[in-house]
């Protein structure tokens, strides 16, 4: 893939007086997958809101491919080629699967009849195939991020930040979505992904960066990282959920 | 040049009082149930019937009849809350909007059939009286809603902050789901709160029958009014809503003076898109945001 | 494919039947087509945008006042100066919902802000000596002239509403299977997420904005012609926004066929209630009242929900 993939440099958020996200760098290049792990409260989401375009940072830049992300509006970075889930699920809920994944391949495709044949693609990719009439209030959990998952595929990004998709999930589900990240991966897909469950971002990863208190700790392989005592202390001060 | 606007602004101050009353009446029901309450507006149309009736077949003095409409109006909204809106609370927000504006049309439509379009008005001994404070004149069924409203006012505040029910629904207004855990009756705070509103609302209705028109659209106006002053006082924030309620109606009795026809209206309705849009959550804060 | 026969054979009698009517009946069904129009263009902001506005007489009122003043000052045909009053209304339409979406007003915030200017719009209307203040405007009939949009008879403006309730009903049709119909359902159901999907949320408000000012300001003109008359309260007051909404909740926000079905229910309902309580104003709209809290309460998909909920194996029409 081409591009020089994402680049955050000082990356600040303040909200009053609290200091979500303080100094923080991170690069992702093209073919990577960065896991994104820490503490509880560490600032792991609202990195992604950042870069997402939810919130404004405080002060820092983010670059994707050498584009300015900063005040983009979220519809505007998801066209520069950027994509993200919701550590809650947030499905279109009145409609079908295959519609909700509709939706977000008409960020590519302008065409209805397009726009369909591109997202039961996706949708039979991720493995919703048999539920793609049924309408998104009544899939379960495991199948809401698998939608999550296919809508911001369908959208063709060059970097997708999954946010906790494994939270909730029995261990026979989590070696599914592990498999569809890998799958997704294959496909030219970067990936910057944050996580609670420490096997699957063990395996997945090929850098894993801490966030502690908004800000960065260690960084490197993951053997390292989950070595690195630091890491290991934050940790002890909150449950480490690893599998069940 | 000054008198008119010492005039203006006595006159604004006054009725300013009452709609401070009518919209903390709004406000608590809004802070609780978390809906705008769009058949506020009706509940006080009733009242004004409930005293104008009173007084003309018993001949029972309308501030008198307060005693007979604030309980009578505190039950009806509880009634409404519990039949009509309990059930539908996990409805979605633009439902629950709905369900209010069927409950005002029904009201109002009611009032409409039963009694007509006519305007009535009720006379008093003392619905002339009146006295001059320099070149000002103050209209002393003017002053005496004004002042019944703001002492129901306080004495609601009161409540809130000492009784336990106040309590209940200040916590409830804060905090629903620790409020849930510590164990309080939500259903029945919720209906109270509705109740307490329509009670504030049909107080503020008989306060101002010795010197204001009954007929059945009547609620409209300060429904506006109402919800104009909610938003500027802060969505739930009660004692905003008293003291937005005099900025109101300062603003309308200006605008009433220095501009001609109806156009003071702009004036309140322009400051209400203005705050809508730059300070949602009012002057002087909401309790939660938008 | 019964519905498809169904719905063939009402659109022939709806055509064919009305010349055999009487007048009554035939002023009824105009007024069922009237307000099933206004619904269908309410509902294009309200039942697939999402965006509940309670002042859409504001459009309405934009398009019944400047066509009737461009026939009145310049002799303008009222079916150019229809389009003119879809302009302005689109226009102002555009600007208050900029201003509103753009500050990021939603649900009963939306519907206060769009309530305010509509009544913001009627006391201007009051006020103003040059579009008549409360007197209002008065359409000159000088008997059947067709290109000036003034007819003898009842019947050609039955056939002119039923022509445009037909269009707004296609004109959704389309929005709803088209690019704009999904944006629309994704800014409904959950805008966040479809900002993060990729759609621009403050544009498609804004598109649904201008569909339906647009055409509600033709249904304007529509009343000015037939009536021969507006002022300001029958034209921006909440008669107009309430009437138009009412429809389009009870039939099925969202759907197709909603705001046409609930005034096929509701119009006549009203008509009757009026015919039987003659003399008692307000009967109608009580009802009107009570339909609504009943429907919210056990039919919140409206009728079109209920009617699809209760075929086998029912599931989203395409």
């Amino acid at each position: 893939m081409s591009g020089t993939g994402l680049e955050i440099r000082g990356l600040t958020k303040r909200f009053g007086g609290l200091v979500a996200v303080n100094r923080f760098d991170l690069a992702v290049a093209p073919g990577e997958i960065v896991g994104l792990i820490g503490p509880n409260g560490a600032g792991k989401t609202t990195v992604f809101h950042l870069v997402a375009g939810f919130h404004g940072p405080s002060e820092g830049l983010i670059h994707f491919d050498g584009v300015s992300l900063v005040g983009l509006k979220p519809h505007a970075i998801c066209r520069h080629g950027l994509a993200r889930t919701f550590q809650l699920v947030q499905p279109f809920a009145g409609l079908t699967t295959l519609e909700n994944v509709m939706v977000g391949a008409f960020n590519r495709v302008g065409d209805v009849a397009k726009a369909r044949v591109r997202a039961a693609e996706i949708v039979d990719f991720v493995g919703l195939g048999p539920r793609r009439d049924t309408p998104a209030r009544h899939l379960t959990l495991a199948d809401r991020k698998r939608l999550e998952v296919a809508r911001g595929l369908a959208t063709e990004p060059r970097l997708l930040l999954l946010d906790e998709v494994m939270s909730g999930l029995n261990p026979t589900e989590i070696e599914a979505i592990i498999g569809l990240i890998r799958r997704i991966h294959s496909r030219g897909v970067s990936l910057l992904i944050i996580e609670h469950v420490m096997r699957a971002i063990l395996a997945l990863s090929h850098r894993l960066v801490v966030l502690h208190h908004g800000e960065k700790i260690a960084e490197g392989p993951p053997a390292a990282v989950a070595r690195d005592p630091r890491v290991i202390e934050a940790y002890l001060g909150e449950a480490v959920e690893e599998t069940r | 040049m000054t008198w008119l606007f010492f005039q203006a602004v006595v006159s604004g101050l006054l009725l300013g009082g009452v709609y401070g009353l009518v919209a903390s009446g709004l406000s608590l029901i809004f802070g609780v149930l978390r809906i705008i309450n769009f058949a506020h507006g009706a509940v006080m149309m009733l009242a004004m019937y409930t005293s104008y009736w009173l007084f003309v077949l018993l001949g029972m003095d309308p501030y008198l009849s307060i005693l007979v409409t604030g309980p009578l109006f505190f039950g009806l909204g509880m009634l409404i809350q519990r039949v009509i809106i309990e059930p539908n609370r996990a409805a979605a927000e633009h439902n629950q909007l709905l369900l209010t504006l069927g409950v005002a049309l029904f009201l109002e439509n009611l009032a409409l059939v039963l009694w007509q379009g006519d305007f009535r008005s009720l006379r008093v001994s003392y619905s002339g009286a009146s006295f001059m404070v320099g070149d000002v004149l103050v209209e002393v069924p003017r002053l005496i809603a004004a002042g019944g409203a703001v002492l129901v006012g306080l004495a609601l505040w009161g409540f809130l902050r000492t009784t336990d029910t106040g309590k209940a629904i200040r916590a409830l207004s804060e905090e629903p789901e620790g409020a849930r855990l510590v164990g309080i009756d939500v259903a029945r705070i919720r209906g109270a709160a509705f109740g307490i509103g329509s009670a504030c609302v049909a107080v503020a209705g008989a306060l101002i029958t010795p010197f204001f028109y009954v007929a059945p659209d009547v609620g409209e106006s300060f429904n506006i009014m109402a919800f104009v002053v909610v938003v500027l006082g802060g969505m739930g924030n009660f004692l905003g809503a008293l003291a937005g309620g005099f900025i109101v109606g300062l603003a309308e009795s200006l605008g009433a003076a220095f501009l001609p026809g109806s156009l003071k209206q702009l004036v309140v309705f322009g400051l209400f898109v203005i705050v809508l849009l730059f300070r949602p959550e009012g002057l002087f804060g909401a309790r939660r945001g938008r | 494919m019964g519905a498809r026969v169904l719905l063939a054979l009402g659109l022939a009698a709806l055509v064919a039947v009305p010349p055999l009517l009487p007048k009554y009946a035939l002023e009824v069904l105009i007024s069922i087509l009237f307000f099933g129009y206004l619904g269908a263009c309410w509902n294009i902001l309200g039942g697939y945008g999402g965006q509940f506005s309670f002042g859409h007489a504001a459009f309405f009122g934009i398009g019944a006042y400047t066509s009737t003043l461009l026939l009145l000052h310049w002799n303008v045909s009222p079916w150019l100066g229809m389009l003119a009053g879809g302009a302005l209304a689109t226009a102002f339409g555009l600007f208050a919902g900029y201003l509103s979406f753009r500050y990021g007003l939603r649900g009963p915030y939306f519907s206060l802000v769009t309530l305010a200017f509509a009544e913001m719009l009627r006391v201007v209307a009051v006020n103003w000596k040059a579009v008549g203040s409360s007197l209002g405007l008065v359409v000159p009939n000088r008997g059947s002239a067709p290109a000036m949009f003034l007819f003898a008879e009842k019947l050609p403006y039955y056939y002119v509403i039923f022509v445009m309730a037909l269009g707004a009903v296609w004109i959704t049709r389309v929005i709803e299977r088209s690019r704009m119909g999904y944006a629309l359902a994704a800014v409904r159901e959950n805008e966040d997420a479809a900002e993060a999907a990729g759609v621009d949320a403050l544009s498609t408000k804004l598109r649904a904005m201008a569909a339906s000012s647009f055409l509600t300001a033709l249904g304007g003109t529509f009343y000015a012609q037939y009536f021969a008359y507006i002022d300001p309260s029958l034209t921006f007051g909440p008669a107009i926004s309430i009437g138009g909404l009412l429809p389009a909740i009870v039939g099925g926000a969202g759907t197709v066929a909603g705001p046409l079905l609930g005034s096929f229910v509701l119009t006549p309902i009203s008509e009757v209630t009026r015919a039987l309580l003659r003399g008692r104003a307000g009967a109608d709209i009580m009802l009107y009242g009570l339909i609504l809290i009943l429907v919210i309460s056990f039919l919140p998909n409206g009728l079109v929900g209920w009617l699809r909920s209760r075929r086998p194996g029912a599931e989203r029409a395409a």
